[in-house]
């Protein structure tokens, strides 16, 4: 996918190869707006097509407008480098945004490097920016970061003892390793870890061995895509009488349909602020730049707003910023802008980097939601 | 044309000639990144038209071979503190033990049997290393140590990019592999495999060990898949089970088909055509699948043989 987006009636031409007028920057992207990962990539490329427009039609950053090279990767690692490349050698950007899956991600990643340019993953996995590389970011928060978050949670209720149900996919597999990880820290032990094949249409047999498991007294179930709505309705038509904690993977209103109102009733999940809009303090400092980009992409795409384009909304937020802060549209500049930049609010949490933090959110970028009749709501 | 020139001179000649020159064009770095590509998907092309164009054996699961090849660079330099270079040959050996032991069971199928059995037996491969996570890294890849070549190369003067490197030394690796390939064409062994390709009954009539000799091809061609493997782990510098799954697989097939499956020249020109096509495509962007799917269905009705050697049955106006 080659899409050069400007105000002007060259756009055309422009996708075709012509060389862009001079007095704009050049940024790229890499995702996976379609293949098994479309669910990330395809509201991760609408949400940048949109804010390029957006940012140009209100005269860009000062008078340069932005033109984005946008690639479709199909979420195979392979073609995401070569994408990079061809952005960096062929394309000339400045920075490019993108990896929507960790494997796309860490490809990108060796060559923006190689070259220096500043690169903004929208991927989870710690991996991306931990040992921290000089020319990589990233927006989402990890996973780590989403199993502290639950475990916080299950702390204050007194649970010690929970079984585990994850999918085997990339997502859940990460998590599963990066919550056994922590888990010692809360005092919190893993009776039982059962996982499923995410193509898997029934999970009743996982989870009624987690049922007969002696002492669990919550169950947490890494995983996105479909297999957390099964395991949804299959722990309510089992009537297991314990709370379930679903993953950030399943933050947005299409689980609660996909599970079904009845049945996702009383599940918890670690959530951003994106998802409970509405309900946000009119002093939240989040809350002005969850509204623009809410009301703006619901009125652009007719869907509703979920986690995964608002990790691409901060992270435009950030590469722009930066830009404005740095003054320039040098690579080595931006990277340092990107580096210090500080109490930024986004979609998905506050963030200060570091010259050791590249992601530069904490927990409570995370929000502790349940879901009541349907709907979101925080847990005080 | 080369009236002189054995083909096989003249395949070499043709395949150095668009390797050294190609780099005349390049407008940007970006194309060397794509020859090093087209270079790596020839050379699992290249096994497939001895399996397939000389001996007549389908296999739908050499991916599975590219990926033992790609995650023996991986894993062999950090656990067995085998160097990169190595490590291929390692993922190399590998690969023709598993081909070796589980040919003999499954080249006894022949046709669609045998293509299901080699599906399956890529879809394990691809399970393992999706499953195996405390050794494989798990759906989510796990980075490929630096071959170390080009720092090598850059001490003694020769200053080349990355992405110059991975060309020029694929470059010569796919130009090594269609070598060994052409030689193997014109070999006894060669000779026995195009006989039973035509007829398994006549070649044994005529003392042909066929079991063996289809084994043997077996065998050669998974070498190539996994040299292909190891070549693209170290170039991305990272590798994720992709390079094992089904789609992998296919592609191989598709790019020998369409380049014409008897020639080695024409594995190449398939594996450019293929690589290529989703670049050029991208400005199609939603449609890319649809004209990719178009050209190779007008490609297989109008040159059923392949396209290059149809193009050159024109040429040379032999065309019935």
């Amino acid at each position: 996918m080659h899409k050069t987006l400007t105000t002007t009636a060259l756009a055309t031409l422009l996708a075709l190869g012509a060389t862009a007028a001079s007095a704009e920057i050049r940024i790229g992207a890499s995702l996976s707006a379609t293949g098994p990962a479309a669910f990330l990539g395809d509201p991760e490329a609408k949400t940048l097509e949109m804010l390029v427009e957006q940012m140009n039609e209100a005269g860009g950053i000062d008078g340069e407008e932005i033109a984005l090279t946008l690639y479709d990767d199909g979420g195979d690692p392979n073609k995401a480098r070569t994408f990079a490349t061809r952005l960096i050698e062929d394309d000339e950007v400045v920075a490019i945004i993108g990896g929507s899956t960790t494997g796309t991600s860490m490809s990108i990643l060796s060559v923006a490097e190689d070259n220096e340019i500043p690169f903004i993953s929208l991927a989870g996995a710690i991996d991306i920016i931990d040992p921290v590389k000089p020319f990589t970011f990233k927006t989402p928060h990890t996973d780590r970061m989403a199993c502290q978050k639950i475990f916080e949670d299950m702390q204050k209720q007194g649970i010690t003892t929970i079984g585990m149900i994850s999918g085997t996919d990339g997502f859940g597999a990460s998590m599963q390793a990066q919550c056994k990880a922590v888990v010692g820290e809360y005092g919190i032990t893993v009776a039982a870890d059962e996982t499923y094949n995410p193509t898997d249409a029934d999970m009743t047999t996982q989870l009624t061995k987690i049922r007969n498991t002696e002492g669990v007294q919550a169950v947490l179930n890494p995983g996105f895509g479909q297999g957390p709505s099964i395991v949804t309705r299959n722990y309510r038509q089992l009537a297991i009488d314990l709370p379930l904690y679903q993953s950030h993977g399943v933050a947005s209103d299409g689980f609660i349909e996909l599970a079904g109102a009845d049945a996702a009733e009383g599940v918890r999940l670690p959530g951003t602020a994106l998802l409970i809009a509405d309900q946000l303090a009119a002093d939240d400092p989040q809350k002005p730049v969850v509204d623009a980009y809410k009301a703006a992409f619901e009125e652009k795409t007719g869907t509703s707003v979920g986690t995964f384009g608002g990790y691409a909304n901060d992270a435009f937020l950030i590469l722009t910023d930066a830009i404005a802060r740095a003054g320039s549209a040098e690579p080595q500049a931006i990277r340092d802008a990107i580096e210090s930049t500080s109490g930024l609010a986004g979609t998905t949490g506050i963030y200060t980097m570091s010259a050791d933090d590249h992601l530069g959110l904490d927990l409570s970028a995370f929000r502790m939601l349940q879901i009541k009749g349907g709907e979101w709501t925080v847990v005080e | 044309m080369t009236m002189k020139l054995t083909p096989k001179t003249a395949t070499l000649l043709v395949l150095v000639a668009l390797v050294v020159l190609s780099p005349v064009l390049f407008p940007s770095g970006y194309y060397y990144r794509v020859g090093a590509l087209i270079f790596v998907n020839a050379i699992a092309v290249t096994g497939i038209v001895i399996l397939t164009g000389y001996a007549g054996q389908i296999s739908l699961g050499h991916a599975g071979f590219a990926g033992i090849g790609a995650y023996a660079c991986a894993l062999a330099p950090v656990h067995l503190g085998l160097h990169p270079s190595l490590a291929l040959l390692l993922g190399a050996s590998v690969s023709a033990l598993l081909a070796f032991l589980v040919g003999r069971p499954i080249l006894r199928l022949k046709g669609y049997y045998l293509g299901v059995a080699t599906l399956g037996f890529g879809i394990l491969i691809s399970m393992v290393l999706n499953n195996e996570r405390q050794l494989t890294g798990g759906p989510d890849g796990i980075e490929v140590p630096e071959l170390g070549l080009r720092a090598l190369l850059n001490d003694m003067g020769l200053d080349l990019t990355n992405g110059q490197f991975w060309y020029w030394f694929c470059g010569i690796a796919v130009i090594l592999g269609a070598w060994l390939a052409l030689n193997l064409h014109g070999s006894p062994t060669g000779r026995a495999l195009r006989a039973l390709h035509g007829s398994e009954v006549a070649a044994r009539t005529v003392g042909i060990h066929v079991a063996r000799m289809k084994l043997q091809a077996f065998v050669v061609s998974a070498v190539y898949a996994s040299v292909s493997g190891s070549l693209l782990a170290l170039q991305n510098k990272f590798i994720t089970p992709d390079v094992a799954g089904f789609m992998h697989s296919i592609e191989m097939v598709t790019m020998a088909v369409l380049g014409g499956v008897g020639s080695v020249l024409g594995a190449v020109f398939g594996a450019a055509v293929l690589t290529l096509l989703p670049q050029v495509l991208t400005v199609f962007a939603e449609y890319e699948q649809l004209v990719l799917g178009l050209v190779m269905m007008l490609v297989m009705i109008f040159l059923p043989q392949g396209l290059l050697p149809s193009i050159l049955r024109r040429v040379r106006g032999k065309d019935e």
